[in-house]
Formats: C-alpha cells, structure tokens, sequence
C-alpha cells in the first residue's frame, strides 16, 4: 500500500524522467526465457530453471500461507459456525460457564476504539504533516521527520506499560472530570472517570496511527508538484490558501488512504488496548466505561478458554477480525484507484 | 469606496485564517512530539534505576526477592527472532526476486496482491493460526512455534523492499552480465541482488525492527517462561511478554522491572531503526524510500 504510493510520487516528483524507460518496463523487457542461449550447455539451462523455480516456490508459498491461515481458521471455527451461525455477530452474551457466545460486545468495542482513535489521530497526524512539508524551517524538518517515525517503531507493549502508569492516571485525575463537566450533556462522557475504559484506549491508539497517518501523508504532499504551490501563491493566495487549494486538494487521494491504512492497524492493534480498555465485554454509550475488543479477548482468553466450543467461538472472532482488516485494506486501495482516476471533483461528479 | 472597504475585510479575514491555520499546524506538531518525549523521558528515568549486570544476566525471581533479571527473556528472544529470521529472509528475498525479475502476467500481480494482505493480518491472528498448526499439532508451546509466527510476519517486508530494490538495479549492468554469457541465475544472485544489497539489508533491519518488539503473536506460541530454556521445543521466555506479564501484574518491584525491560527492549529497537536511517542516509542507496 504504502510502496504503490511511493511509486506514485517518484513519477510525479521527477516528470523529466518520464523519457527514461520505467523500471518495471525495462525488467520485462528483459525476457530472459526468450534469450537464445545455444552456446551454453544443457546443464547451465537446467540450472536457470531449477533456479526459477525456486524463486516461483518462494513467491507462491505467500499465497500459501495466506491461503494457510484462512483455511485453519475456517476449520477451528467451525463449531461455533455451526452453534450460533450469523446471530453470533448480533448476539450480546458471553458466559463461557453457559456456553453461550456473541461477539456483539467486541465488534462493537473494536469499531468505537478504532473511531474514537481516528477523530484524535487525523486532525494531529495532517497537522503535522502539513507543517512538516510546508512550514517548518529546513532544519527541523529531518529532526521532525526522524523523531516522528521513531513514534511508529516503539513496540505495542511499550505504548502499554506506558499509558497504564502515565496516560491512565492522568485521564482519571484531569481529563476526565473535566470531560465530564463541560461535556457530559453529550452522554458521551458520563459515570464514574475510572482512567482505564474505551476513552484510554482511543488516546493510546490514536498515538499508535498518527505516525502512520502522517507519514504517508508526508509522501503524498511531497508528491504534489511544485508547480501548484507556485501558481496557487502567484494569483495572490496566503500560504494557507496555497495549502489548501494547491495541495491539500491534490492529494485527498493519498490522504484517505493514509487514513485508512491507519484505520486498518487499529483494527488490529492489541496489546496496548488490551492493557488499558478495561476488558469488560458490554455495550455502554459512555466513552469512560470499560470495553473489550476483538483482539483483546483473544489475547486474554484463548490460552485460558475451556471446552471446544469457547475455544472456537474465539477463533470466530478472530476470523471476522481478519476479514474486516481485509475488507477495510481493499476498501482503501479501491478508494485511492477511484479517486484518482476522476482527479478534478467537477468532472468527477458529473 | 464599498468595493474596496470589501476587500480590505476579505484580505483581513484572510490573513487571520492563514495565521490560525499556522498555529493549529504548530500545535499539531508539537502536541505529537510531546508523547513521543514523554515515553522516553519515562523509560529512562523508570527504567535506568533498575538496569545492573545482575539484571541483564539472571532469570526472573518469585515476588519478594530481589536479584531477579531479564537475562532469559532476552535469551529467549535471541532465540525466536533468530528462528524468525531463518523463515521470513529467504522466502521473504527469494518472493522478491521472483517478482521483481519474472514477475509478469496474473501470478505476480497475485502475489504483490496477497502479500499486502499477509502485511494486514493482525498478529494476533497470526499467533492463533500459528497455534492452530503448530502448537494444536504438539500438544505444547514451543520457540519454534513462535519463530514461524514471527518469521511469517516478515516476509511482506522484506519481499516488498527486494523487489524495490532489484527494480532500481539499471538494466545494463545486468545486460553486461548475460552478455558476457552469465548464466541467469548467477546474473540475478551475484549481479543484481549484490548491487541492490545493502537497501535489502535495510528492509530486512526494518522487519526485524517492526517484529522484535511482536507480543501479541507469542502469546500463544512461545508462550513464555520463567527459566532459562535452550530447547527449541519447549515454551521459551521473550522480552515483550515479560514486559507485559510485570506490566499488569500488582507488584512495584515487578514494574519497576517492566520500565528496565522496556528501556532494554527500546533501545535494542531504536538502535536498529537508528543504523538503518543513518546507512540510507549516507547514500549507499539514495533515492530510495
């Protein structure tokens, strides 16, 4: 995902060299099986092959694998397919004592942390971005950048151990009552401020996607030719007008891939959210209550779960985890294809 | 002159959204990087207190005493990383060169397609389906259960970053090799695969990065262990479970211990993200992403 836009931005950014062959081109070009090679020996043919092959296995064992984890899943899960069938995911019940499973609780818990995370990351990862590449002086453009990215390689685990001993109690002593205050008439922010609960897992996810979020979008707005910003600041424009009309506009596609990209690994993140969210598998309007995600109950029960039918309806729910990543990755390279393919709005609506 | 009275409050108007849109920007930035300090400032100041030799080099002890370590889990995890990298780089490099230098038609467009997907799967997922074939098949959690996890975790990466490279690699060069009457497959072993090395390198660092700090795919395959365990076949301690088993347990002094092992695990990571940046950086592959 991130490399096809990668591949975008060094076509635009470098137009000159559109003369030069494409790489990719320049490869097929290359057809090695229609090189005539009579000179060399039978043995040395035999060779390239077995070589080619080897490279052919390789490539086809990630489909394998793919095809791997899909089918074990399926057939783990199969007994609780079979118990509860589509009301599985309507269903809001979990009593492993009774042997009754929904995965309602989690579905829902996975969704509203993943939004809650989006509305904190998008505005701060653009932000910062748009700075980044349009504002900030030269000097601290590589530091910004570098620390930045720095963001994306610290482990879940240690997002975790931090926002149990730093985020939570500062949520619970300041933010929340405050939340509580002036916007409990929402409904959104009512009940006991325990720190942990749905909103600590948004904040620490919303952390986790700003580097993603902000660093394709960087890519994208590099992307964007310097010829746009130059005509938008000639007819008079501010900078944030230039910004705006000049560059924000040409890369929404890339910008809303970016976003679902981030959307897509927090979907799937789990340990910092299983630290934090509360683990407790109901349905309350009130960001403050404690939750449960998809993720979260695997990592929690599955080595614990008694009796098959609980260890199935687990891998149920982490079947239905995978096929909504999936969908959600598909949905944004379908989002990225459309939109570039109607690039002005105008025409594109018509 | 009304017209001009109107464009005089339009300019001024302007300008103010401009400014605004400055300071949110700033304020965007800064609001980001605080964070990313405070972990830091956090880990070391938690952290560091903790960190001996004695820390580094024993195995954890029950509550209550004291002298208790890491020296384990960083020794399990020497271990299944070691696995993992056995796994995920050749299949990882061998799926790069087939697409990057066969690549054509339905197969590799499938390929690329369905190692992004592989790259979406959620690791824990990963860890069930692992623990579906491995652990359910030997009945017992084992470090090469949780290699493969991690292994397989790999491979987008670094098949993504082979192929990437390979394509950079100019066509003549590989023309003066098969000119020369190379056989193909040493022309794409040692002449362009060489020549796009050391950005190979970089993607398989960049895997290694993203996969060290991996917990939740070892839940349920390396499970994790108390005690020094060189056997492949048995469950084996790593440095992010312990992390996460100190971190939720009630103990002070097992928190105390999460921060250490956090500090150690921080910058084992940061170190490799660190090299790797300063290496692209130098120019040995400029250009590239």
């Amino acid at each position: 995902m991130g490399s096809t836009t990668a591949n975008q931005n060094n076509m635009l950014r470098v137009p000159g060299k559109a003369m030069e062959p494409k790489p990719k081109t320049a490869i097929q070009a290359l057809t090695f099986p229609s090189v005539k090679r009579e000179a060399v020996g039978p043995g040395l043919r035999v060779a390239d092959r077995a070589f080619r092959c080897a490279m052919l296995a390789c490539a086809l064992s990630v489909l394998a694998i793919v095809a791997f984890i899909l089918i074990e899943l399926i057939l783990q899960s199969r007994l609780s397919l079979h118990a509860f069938g589509w009301n599985f995911f309507t269903h809001q019940a979990w009593d492993p004592v009774a042997g009754d499973f929904g995965a309602l609780p989690f579905i829902y818990g996975t969704l509203v942390s993943s939004l809650v995370a989006l509305a904190i990351s998008v505005p701060l990862a653009l932000g910062l971005a748009v700075y980044i590449t349009e504002m900030c002086p030269c000097w601290l453009r590589g530091i910004l950048a570098f620390t930045s990215d720095l963001l994306a390689a610290i482990p879940s685990v240690i997002y975790g151990l931090w926002a149990i001993f730093v985020l939570v109690p500062l949520l619970r002593n300041y933010v929340e009552p405050w939340l509580a205050t002036t916007m409990g008439w929402t409904g959104l922010f009512t009940g006991a401020p325990y720190g942990i609960g749905m909103l600590a897992a948004g904040v620490i996810l919303s952390i986790m996607v700003i580097p993603i979020i902000s660093s394709i979008t960087r890519e994208v707005l590099t992307a964007v030719p310097r010829q746009q910003r130059e005509a938008a600041l000639a007819l008079g424009a501010t900078r944030w007008e230039m910004i705006r009309i000049g560059v924000l506009r040409n890369a929404r596609a890339g910008i809303m891939g970016a976003i679902i990209l981030g959307l897509g690994r927090a979907l799937g993140e789990t340990m910092a959210v299983t630290m934090v969210i509360g683990n407790r598998p109901e349905i309350a309007k009130s960001l403050f209550a404690p939750g449960y995600t998809m993720a979260s109950v695997i990592a929690n029960e599955f080595t614990e779960a008694t009796g098959d039918l609980y260890l199935s309806a687990l891998v149920e729910i982490g079947l239905a985890l995978l096929l909504l990543t999936l969908v959600v990755n598909a949905l944004a390279r379908l989002l990225v294809w459309s939109v570039t393919r109607g690039m002005p709005a105008s025409t594109h609506a018509q | 002159m009304p017209n001009n009275a109107r464009s005089k409050l339009f300019g001024w108007k302007r300008a103010v959204v401009d400014r605004l849109a400055t300071a949110g920007a700033v304020f965007a930035a800064v609001l980001v990087i605080v964070p990313l300090l405070a972990i830091f400032v956090y880990l070391v100041a938690r952290g560091a207190g903790a960190l001996s030799w004695s820390f580094l080099t024993n195995a954890p002890k029950p509550v209550g005493e004291t002298g208790g370590g890491i020296g384990n889990a960083m020794a399990g995890s020497a271990l299944i990383l070691g696995i993992s990298c056995l796994i995920g780089v050749p299949l990882g490099i061998g799926a790069g060169i087939y697409l990057a230098e066969y690549g054509r038609g339905k197969t590799a467009l499938l390929v690329r397609f369905i190692a992004d997907v592989l790259n979406g799967v959620p690791s824990i997922v990963m860890g069930m389906a692992v623990y579906a074939l491995v652990v359910l098949q030997q009945k017992h959690f084992s470090a090469l259960a949780g290699g493969l996890a991690l292994g397989v975790m790999m491979i987008p990466t670094v098949t993504r970053a082979t192929e990437e490279m390979l394509l950079m690699v100019p066509r003549s060069i590989r023309e003066a090799a098969l000119g020369l009457g190379v056989a193909e497959w040493r022309t794409v072993l040692s002449v362009s695969l060489r020549t796009a090395l050391p950005g190979v390198i970089t993607g398989i660092m960049l895997a290694f990065a993203r996969v060290a700090g991996e917990t939740a795919p070892l839940l349920f395959t390396a499970f994790g262990n108390q005690f020094w365990n060189w056997n492949l076949n048995q469950p084996t301690a790593a440095l992010p479970l312990q992390i996460y088993t100190y971190a939720i347990s009630p103990y002070d002094e097992w928190h105390q211990q999460a921060w250490a092992g956090a500090l150690v695990l921080i910058v084992t990571i940061v170190g490799t993200v660190a090299i790797v940046r300063l290496v692209a950086n130098r120019g040995v592959m400029k250009g590239t992403s």
